[in-house]
């Protein structure tokens, strides 16, 4: 459905932008039909940036994002527009997400105008009260109220409702329950596993581990811009390869598992002169003993059936 | 690292709090945030203070160190090392803030001057409490040795540091004087997962190595408390729901609340086709006029008639307290 093509992000920094700051670097990856896949990295690694450029919220560099065969990036006017049909997006923060001003259903009716100006009253409560009943809403108790009368689990399932108004096939779920309490979290979550039923395809965003393996099939692992490891989110887990992987995992707190003794946060980092050309993770990584690591960049390599990952140490 | 729970126990009291009722002053009444809390921490324990947003547990911990307006202190007392702590009086409390009670703010990243470099500025702030800087200077060179930043780190301003260079460097500081108490409120939220881990062993080396006796560690997210904590207590509307040491907290949780809130958290390990979470139906009550008795009994699936009333925190086995009239 989805295929990333080799795509790059360039932002323009510092004083006058003469800097740049690759904030993704050469990605490639698909999201099939009816598919969720993780993209799990720390802050700063891109994932936000990758949503971005599938929603065009933000151009791209170089590179290709194909929908459906279709290239999106030179998409204007109403292609765009029957873009956003299909693809939508939810973000982190429910309550700046909606206008204050306005009452929270607003949001049904810009579409009712927008893309669906011919149907009825009467048929467009219907279609509605379906899908918040599809999303676990009781429409006599969310319609008609403010933002701030709404919970943030509430709030966050009217914009995946909206989506469902809209007929989308794919949506870009950035860490979209990180501000949500825990006990009000996981029902959002179920259902963004059950609309996969509807035949939807997620891409979620997230830098909580456990979250990605409950809820995806494939998971994606950035460094700074760069997929350091892919694939099924069984082997990923079971199995990390990358140093990278490997660090994140045990420093991950969890519920099942104490901290190991001594293997410590990462606080001391190597100074890399070569960052634009090396591995992303030199810097960091304590395995790195090749001048190959610091020079030259590690290709995403098959180690087994749908597990891909970028190191020359697994590279002979 | 120690995990181990000081076995002495009661006589060794660090921290007591009796029946603290602290209520927020809005013009449209009074916002019930902390409601009758009693608890004791131990010399030497970590506690992790767990609960959802709007729970009370930053007004239990801004309570014990800067009670200010809207605050308002209702009853019950604080004490610290046998010794009273007078938190209602602002004034009084100057004498024991940052020397026997200390606090890591939220966004404790952003709690440095800008203005000035780190060294000039803790070098003020000594002045303020009248203590000579260079008597202290030997062990603060020590500790910004121990939290592994370079030496210095004084003669730069904070803009110069990562945001885990700046936690550290404010965990420093807030333990300069060696309090008694040490407050962490959600230190390790907006941090990324490496220097999370990082950040939460020093919180234990500090009490490894004595410099505060006993630590509150306030966070959402239980898997960080199950790494660091001794005994972890969990808060529901203001009130306390459960406080034991944490393996019983995690593996086996006697209040519904607790229940419920810890077979919602996903382990690495658990799939949603495999094996389905369930959250917590409904949604906390409001604090302006809460309900009275239980606050939890509207969600519970347990509730009954007796739940009406405001079931006691109770201790059912050592070191066990839950309020919940199923459970005395």
């Amino acid at each position: 459905m989805l295929e990333i093509k080799n795509i790059s992000k360039i932002y323009k920094v510092g004083t006058f932008g003469n800097k740049e700051l690759h904030a993704v670097r050469n990605v490639n990856f698909n999201v099939k039909n009816g598919e969720i896949v993780s993209l799990i990295g720390e802050s700063g690694s891109g994932k936000s940036t990758i949503g971005k450029m599938i929603l065009r919220l933000t151009d791209i560099t170089s590179g290709q994002i194909n929908f459906n065969g279709v290239d999106i990036s030179t998409f204007k006017g109403a292609a765009l527009k029957d873009y956003y049909r299909k693809v939508q997006g939810v973000f982190q923060d429910p309550f700046s997400s909606y206008n204050p001003i306005f009452k929270a259903d607003r949001i049904f009716n810009i579409i009712h105008e927008e893309f669906f100006p011919d149907m009825s009253g009467s048929d467009w409560e219907t279609k509605l009260n379906e899908s918040l009943g599809c999303v676990g809403l009781n429409p006599e108790h969310v319609l008609n109220k403010f933002p701030h009368q709404l919970s943030g689990g509430q709030l966050q399932r009217f914009l995946i409702a909206r989506a469902l108004l809209l007929e989308t096939d794919f949506i870009v779920a950035d860490e979209i329950i990180s501000m949500l309490d825990a006990s009000t979290r996981i029902d959002v979550l179920n259902l963004l596993a059950e609309l996969k039923s509807f035949g939807f395809s997620v891409l979620f965003i997230t830098h909580d581990l456990s979250l990605g393996y409950y809820i995806s099939e494939r998971a994606v692992i950035l460094y700074r811009g760069c997929v350091v490891e892919m694939g099924k989110t069984d082997k990923i887990f079971n199995n990390p390869i990358h140093p990278y992987t490997q660090a994140l995992m045990s420093s991950v707190p969890r519920l099942d598992k104490h901290w190991e003794e001594g293997s410590g946060g990462d606080l001391c980092t190597r100074e890399s002169m070569g960052i634009q050309l090396g591995c992303s993770y030199y810097g960091r990584c304590k395995s790195a003993i090749h001048e190959k690591c610091e020079c030259i960049a590690p290709e995403l390599v098959e180690v087994e059936e749908d597990h891909l990952v970028a190191c020359h140490l697994n590279s002979k | 690292m120690k995990f181990s729970i000081p076995s002495s126990g009661r006589c060794n009291v660090s921290l007591k709090v009796d029946n603290l009722t602290v209520y927020y002053q809005t013009l449209r009444g009074s916002v019930q945030a902390l409601e009758q809390a009693s608890f004791e921490v131990a010399n030497g324990e970590i506690m992790g203070l767990a609960g959802e947003s709007g729970c009370g547990k930053t007004t239990l911990s801004t309570s014990l160190i800067m009670l200010t307006p809207p605050m308002k202190h209702i009853g019950g007392s604080v004490l610290l090392d046998d010794e009273l702590l007078p938190i209602a009086d602002e004034k009084k409390m100057v004498d024991y803030r940052f020397k026997k009670v200390s606090i890591i703010p939220q966004y404790a990243m952003n709690a440095m001057n800008p203005t000035r470099k780190i060294g000039k500025m803790i070098e003020e702030l000594l002045r303020s409490r009248k203590i000579d800087y260079k008597s202290r200077e030997e062990e603060l060179l020590r500790r910004i040795k121990m939290v592994k930043l370079p030496q210095d780190v004084l003669d730069l301003y904070p803009i110069e540091l990562s945001g885990g260079m700046k936690q550290r460097m404010v965990m420093v500081l807030s333990t300069l004087l060696d309090p008694s108490l040490l407050i962490a409120d959600e230190v390790t939220s907006a941090l990324d997962v490496s220097s999370q881990k990082a950040v939460s062993e020093l919180l234990v080396e500090f009490r490894d190595q004595q410099i505060v006796k006993s630590i509150m560690v306030i966070t959402h997210d239980i898997s960080i408390l199950y790494q660091i904590a001794d005994t972890i207590m969990v808060m529901y509307a203001g009130q306390l729901a459960e406080k034991a040491p944490t393996k019983t907290i995690i593996h086996v949780p006697r209040h519904p609340y607790t229940k419920m809130l810890i077979s919602s958290l996903p382990k690495v390990g658990v799939k949603f086709e495999e094996h389905r979470l369930e959250g917590i139906p409904g949604k906390p009550p409001l604090l302006l006029n809460p309900p009275e008795g239980c606050r939890f009994k509207a969600r519970c699936p347990l509730a009954f008639e007796k739940c009406r009333e405001a079931p006691p925190f109770v201790e059912i086995e050592p070191g066990h307290f839950v309020a919940c009239w199923k459970e005395c």
